[in-house]
Parts: C-alpha cells; structure tokens; sequence
C-alpha cells in the first residue's frame, strides 16, 4: 500500500469494502446476490484529486455511496480523516458528513424546484447551525461569487430559471458551503453540453486549488477523468483492476482493461486534426450477479490464460503508487518494450473492423 | 487568412456539380409555435450526402440537430411549420403526402434513436418486433420473415442470435438492444439510416462496438448514415464529412480530414477546444467561451454566435452567407479563424482535401 506522507493522516482510507444487493436473478430465482463492490481498497491524500472510471456497472456509484455511509456497504473500513465512519452512530455520521460533500449528475433533480436559489444555498449553512442570519446571508453571496453566479442576478431565481449549468453552479455552491475537504462527484458534468462542462470543469480546478478541496470524480469518460485528476482508479465489475497517477495511468496501462477502456475512445489530436478509430475489445461484460471465476475481466481479456480462470489476481504495486489486479499485467516491466497503448498512432482509415464475415443484406 | 465574398465557389452545398446526391438538404426551415412564441428550431440548413457517406451533424442540444432529422421522416408534431427543400434520390421529402411518406419511411430512410428502451416494445419477443418490421416493408411470409429476422439480428452481431430472438427486451444489456434496434431499422433495407445520438447512452466500450458495426453495414451494404452527435471526437473517426449546426443553421461543413485541421468557423473552434481530450495534459486549464446558446424563440440577429464571439465586429450584425469558401469547405463566418502555426497546414492526416466526393 502506498503510504501518504509519514506522520500525516491521509484524508480517505477505504479498506476491503463489500457491497452486495440481494436481487431476483434469472428466470425469478431468489436468493441471487449482485456483487456491486467486492475488496475495494485506496487511499487518498489530503488536496488530491481521484478519478474514478469504468464501465456502466462497474460499481463507481455503488463505491462513492459506500464511503458516505448511504447505505453502509457490507464490511470493510472507511476512514475519514483518521475516523472509521462505519462505526459511527447517527449523529456522529451527519457530523463528519460535513467535510464530506456530493454533487450528482442531474443538476435539476437534486435541487428543490420551489426553493429560492439564495434558499438552497443557505440550507446546508442552516443545517449545520450557522446561527446569525445576517453572516448566512453574507456566506451565500460570498458562495454565488465563488461559483461564478452573480448574486444580484440569480439569488431570488428558483432552479426552473436556470440552464443546466448554472444549476451546476447552485449544486457545487451548496456542497463547498461548509468547507468541506472532500467533494464526491458522480458524473457531476455528464448531462452538460460541451461548453458548458468545460466552463464547470475549470471551475472545479479553481475551487480546488484556492479551497484546497479533494475530489473523489467519477465518470465514465476517461478524457474527462484524466483532466482533473492526480490520480486514477479504474473499476471493472465491483473490483479495482488498476490505480496509479493519471499521466502515467493513461501513457502506460498496466491492466489490459485499462487498455481496453482507452483503444474505445475516439481520439483526436486537438492541434492537427488528426483522428483515431477506436478499437473496442469484442463482447459483453459479464454479470455481476454471476462474476467469472479467477480474474473478472477473462472472459473479454486477449491475454487471458488457464492461471487467469483459477486464481483472482491481487491487486499488486508494480511501480510506485501505481497497482494493477492481473496477472500478466501489460508494459512490465517499464522497459520491455513499446506502451501498448493508443497515444499517438492515427489509424483513422485502416481501423480494425475484425472478422468482417461476409455482410449482405439477407 | 481573410476571404473575401467573391473568392465564394458555391453558395449552398447542395449545388456542387457532378453525380446526383443521395440527400440534398436546401435552406431547411422549422418553426413550431409554443406559448405563443415562435421557436425557430432550424433556420436555413444546408448539406449534401452521397450514397454510402457518412455525415456527422454537430452542435450542442438545441440546436436543431434532431427537429432536422426527423422532418425527413416525417416525423414532426402538426405544429411544425417546415419550408425549404430536403431531396431523397430526386424526390421532394418537404410537402410530401402523409401516406406516401409513410410507404417510404423505413424503406428509402430509417432512424435509431438513443434511447433503445423506447424504441422496443417491452411486452414483445425480440423475435416478433424484428419479424413484423421485415414483414411490414416486403409482405412476404411468417416463417421466411423469421429466418430473415434471425439473419438481420446475426448481420448486427447479436451475441446467440438464435435464442436472443426468443427473448423480451428486459432481458438485453443496452448495447445489445441498441443492436436489435439497428436491425429492425435495417428490415427495410434502407438507403440511408439516421443514427440519432445512437451511441450517447452508451459505454465507451459498447459506443465504439456500435460505431464499427454501423461503419460495417455503411461500406458492405452501400448504405449511407448521418449520425447526430455531440461528440466531435467520435464525427472525426468515423464520418467522411461534418456539419456543424449552432442555432438551427450550419455554420461549417467539409470532409472530417480538413474540417479538424483547419477550423474557419470560431464557434466550431470554441468546440474543439473545450473537449476534454487523451491528448491534453492534467489539470491543463480548458480554453472557454462564455455565455449559452440563444433561445431558439430570440434569435440575435445577424451571426447568432456574435454574444459569444470574440472575433465579432459590427459587421457581425449582418448575418454572414454559408457559403463554399475553400474547395469543399463552407462556413458562416465575417472573420473566419487561420490555421495555427503549429498546425498541420494539410500534413498527416488532414490531408484528405478537396470537394465533396
Ligand atoms: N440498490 C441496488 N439493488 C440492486 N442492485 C444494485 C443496487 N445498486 C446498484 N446495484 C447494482 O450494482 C452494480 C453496480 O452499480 P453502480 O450503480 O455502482 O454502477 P456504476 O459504475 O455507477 O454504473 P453507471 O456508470 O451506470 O452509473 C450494478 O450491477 C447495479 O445494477
Ligand atoms: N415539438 C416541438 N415544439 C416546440 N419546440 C420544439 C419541438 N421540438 C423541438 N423543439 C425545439 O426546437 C429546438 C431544436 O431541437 P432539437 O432538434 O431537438 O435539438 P438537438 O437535437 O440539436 O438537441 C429546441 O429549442 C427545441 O426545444
Ligand atoms: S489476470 Fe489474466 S484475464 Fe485478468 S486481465 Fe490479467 S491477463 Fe487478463
Ligand atoms: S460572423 Fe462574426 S460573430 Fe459570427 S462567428 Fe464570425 S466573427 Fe464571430
Ligand atoms: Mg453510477
Ligand atoms: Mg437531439
């Protein structure tokens, strides 16, 4: 495990976290069980950010619901700032809930339509016990500023008068509203348009670093995550295949699902125009309810061999701070030979189209 | 650079010479009324497709992209007031009956949309929904219409085709129903299949899985697709030529290779820019543009991107012409951008210039 600076308490500690939902499984049957987190483990540093991706599934949102205690994953540990949220009582928990905020992807449906925006920004304040009205007030015009909405303009506006990105604004405004260190974001720029989510996204970079916040980001979108992360975490079927800083993460996967998720992304080189056919691995991924044996990812994996099927690959550190689950993990080690993955190569015309088979109308 | 007006080779697209269009869109107008207020949806679109092309339109939503699609279908609500021209093979898709344009729906075009759910009926077998698609266009038998179903649910690699036919929809990851929405749409054998934001729903995985089977069917089947996105990352990998839309008109057009290797139009510009890229660094701050897109019921007049525009001048209030000003490349545009200097200039991959094939 890497250890963040000696003598420091690290800001989240996620020991072995298992979360399971007891569902029908095929054909009705009782008694089935989705392994939406199986032994999850990570730590993160005070002011870092933390990406989180996978595919839909994976387990990213089930994970962030853990660590904030809604509901309580299964077993495992969940240090916060050196405190084990999971043997926290009620009123223990909403406490250290304070430092520890979320936004979520619908800008709309996480704010009450009726509300006054100045209203929903002061809940949290009220909640938490700022008694004087008179600094509450001046703490939301300070929070609208912050965020980049002008308080004369969109204090008395109700969430139904804004566009989605400023309800963004509004949802990022209540969730740095107690100076919180942690902020969990579940694709929290997904629904927005392009323009938009940049202008959030560099908004979030600000925040960070004149708030010394940490964001634990999940997302679906790799190009995105690599944007505002240190660091990346990618999740495949409940399990951490692999983790480690994201320039590095990106340039040198490891695990060849990390290698898999980054073949599937359009590339496009933003100075020459230059385009790249993904090539995306073949199949579907298996359910969790019924995982595969040994390492999760065999039934996709091209290097996938019998020791892959028998025993489930730790997850291990190959170089520092970086760990990948799998047992014949890609570019290890770092000198034999050429990264796998994408980068750079332009394979817009010739890209793969595997098998064609013969394809006719029938 | 600077063009000036009469440097212009074409005024519209649509009127390039040589061999007839598959799809020729001219000066597409939508208005539907709402409230009392005109919603200018789409306001002159222009765009040219050839048999077996793929088209990217681009533009964040609202922008038309949808409303212009499914006038060619037709599709829209009877509130919707529709002028200018859209020709499938010759035939005048705008005005046409009702019933003629429904014999034609499916057959000549066909659309997928992006949420599969919705466009499959949950109570029903795979199986039937395919089969009574196949039978719809061409009449012919139950049994023979069953084996083509299973033949269409293998032509889009449908994994275990021949039980999935026996399934309901609920029983289907999204990227297989979005598989089985393809082949329905495939059952009339069309010419041109829109893929409406087909993919946004989807994994990044499964998203690129779908694009290779529809570039698949597009170069094996001679079929053309016009896929509606807003990713220009996914228009550059797979489409031969893209439109950008803002405000309900195009403001660019040219092939894939050029357009991104040498943006004209500011607002096209302002996209590139503010996607998140594999190619950027971390935490490398995001060029932005500020503002939102008009509400389609006020549109500025003139340039309707000059609010955002930090290249418009007091010409900008007189709205520039989309016109052809390099070979094969238009835009909308008083102040079009240059190339960067440390651009391509035509190298690498940008190299696929020209007209309009
Ligand atoms: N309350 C629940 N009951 C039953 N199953 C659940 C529940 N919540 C999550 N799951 C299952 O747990 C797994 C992980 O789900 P989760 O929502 O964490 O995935 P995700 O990575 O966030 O996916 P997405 O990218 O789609 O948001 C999935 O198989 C999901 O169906
Ligand atoms: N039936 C309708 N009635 C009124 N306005 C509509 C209707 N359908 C679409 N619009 C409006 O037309 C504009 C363009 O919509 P659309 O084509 O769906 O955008 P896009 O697909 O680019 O996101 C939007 O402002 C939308 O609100
Ligand atoms: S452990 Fe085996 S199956 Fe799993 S990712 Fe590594 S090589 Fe592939
Ligand atoms: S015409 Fe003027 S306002 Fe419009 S994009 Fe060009 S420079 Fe900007
Ligand atoms: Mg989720
Ligand atoms: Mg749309």
């Amino acid at each position: 495990m890497t250890e963040t600076r000696a003598g420091d308490t690290p800001l989240l500690e996620v020991c072995d976290i298992v979360q399971e939902f007891a569902v029908r499984g095929p054909g009705g049957v009782k008694g089935a069980v989705v392994h939406a987190v199986s032994d999850v483990s990570f730590q993160m540093g005070r002011g870092e950010t933390l990406g989180v991706v996978g595919e839909t599934g994976s387990g990213k949102s089930t994970l962030a619901r853990s660590i904030i205690q809604a509901p309580r994953p299964k077993s495992g540990e969940v240090r916060f700032l050196g405190t084990d949220l999971m043997r926290l009582r009620r009123k223990a928990l909403v406490e250290a809930r304070r430092d520890m905020q979320m936004v979520y992807q619908d800008p709309f449906g996480s704010l009450n339509p009726r509300w006054r925006i100045a209203d929903l920004v002061e809940e949290p304040l009220l909640g938490y016990g700022v008694r004087s009205a008179a600094r509450r007030r001046e703490r939301v015009r300070e929070l609208l500023d912050l965020v980049g909405l002008d308080p004369g303009v969109f204090a008395g506006r109700r969430p139904y008068e804004l566009s989605g990105g400023q309800c963004q604004r509004v949802a990022i405004a209540r969730a740095i509203a107690l100076n919180p260190a942690l902020i969990v974001c579940d694709e929290a720029v997904a629904s927005l348009d392009v323009l938009i989510q940049a202008q959030v996204l560099n908004l979030f970079e600000r925040l960070r670093s004149e708030l010394g916040l940490s964001y634990l980001f999940i997302s679906h979108d790799l190009a995105l995550v690599k944007q505002i992360s240190d660091r990346v975490a990618v999740m495949h079927l409940g399990q951490l295949a692999e983790i480690g800083p994201s320039e590095e993460l990106y340039r040198r996967p490891m695990h060849p699902y990390t290698a898999a998720l980054l073949d599937s992304i359009p590339g496009l080189d933003p100075v020459t125009g230059e385009a790249r056919r993904p090539t995306p691995p073949q199949g579907e991924p298996p359910s969790p309810i019924d995982p595969p044996s040994g390492c999760r990812f065999r039934t996709r994996c091209p290097l996938a061999q019998a020791r892959c099927a028998e025993e489930r690959p730790a997850l291990r550190e190959l170089a520092p701070g970086h760990q990948v689950a799998c047992h014949f993990p890609l570019n290890f080690p770092l000198d034999a030979g050429p990264a796998a993955t994408t980068g750079t190569a332009a394979r817009r015309t010739d890209a793969g189209l595997t098998d064609p088979g013969d394809i006719s109308f029938p | 650079m600077t063009v000036e007006r009469d440097e212009v080779l074409t005024a519209d697209p649509a009127e390039r010479a040589g061999a007839a269009a598959l799809l020729e869109i001219r000066d597409l107008r939508i208005r539907f009324t709402r409230g009392g207020r005109r919603v200018h949806a789409v306001n002159g679109l222009s765009y040219r497709l050839d048999a077996g092309q793929m088209l990217a339109i681009i533009g964040e939503s609202g922008s038309g992209k949808s409303v212009s699609a499914r006038a060619l279908l037709g599709l829209l609500p009877s509130s919707a007031e529709v002028s200018g021209s859209a020709r499938f093979e010759g035939a005048e898709l705008i005005g046409m009956p009702e019933r003629e344009i429904r014999r034609r729906r499916g057959r000549d075009i066909a659309m997928v949309f992006q949420d599969p759910a919705r466009s499959l009926n949950p109570t029903m077998r795979i199986g039937a929904q395919i089969t009574e698609a196949i039978r719809a266009h061409s009449g012919i038998g139950r049994k023979e219409a069953g084996e083509r179903a299973v033949e269409l649910l293998k032509l889009v690699r449908l994994p275990a085709a021949e039980r999935r036919f026996h399934e309901y929809p609920h029983q289907l990851s999204g990227g297989m129903r979005q598989r089985v929405v393809i082949a329905i749409a495939l059952a009339g054998e069309p010419r041109l299949l829109i893929a409406d934001e087909a993919t946004t729903a989807l994994d990044v995985t499964t998203q690129a899985q779908i694009m290779q089977l529809l570039v698949e069917l597009q170069e094996r089947l001679g079929m053309a697709v016009v896929m509606i996105s807003h990713d220009l990352g996914l228009a550059a990998s797979y489409a031969q030529h893209v439109v950008v839309m803002y405000a309900g008109r195009a403001v660019e057009y040219a092939s894939a290779g050029r357009l991104f290797g040498h943006v004209r139009m500011p607002y096209t510009r302002a996209l590139l820019g503010a996607v998140p890229l594999l190619e950027r660094e971390p935490h490398a701050p995001l060029p932005v543009i500020s503002g939102q897109p008009p509400d389609p019921a006020a549109i500025p007049k003139g340039c309707a991107f000059r609010p955002r525009c930090a290249s418009a001048t007091g010409r900008c209030e007189q709205a520039p012409p989309f016109s052809e000003h390099e070979p094969g490349h238009w835009w909308a545009c008083w102040h079009p951008a240059e190339d960067p200097p440390g651009g391509s200039g035509g190298g690498g991959g940008g190299g696929e210039d020209g007209a309009t094939r």
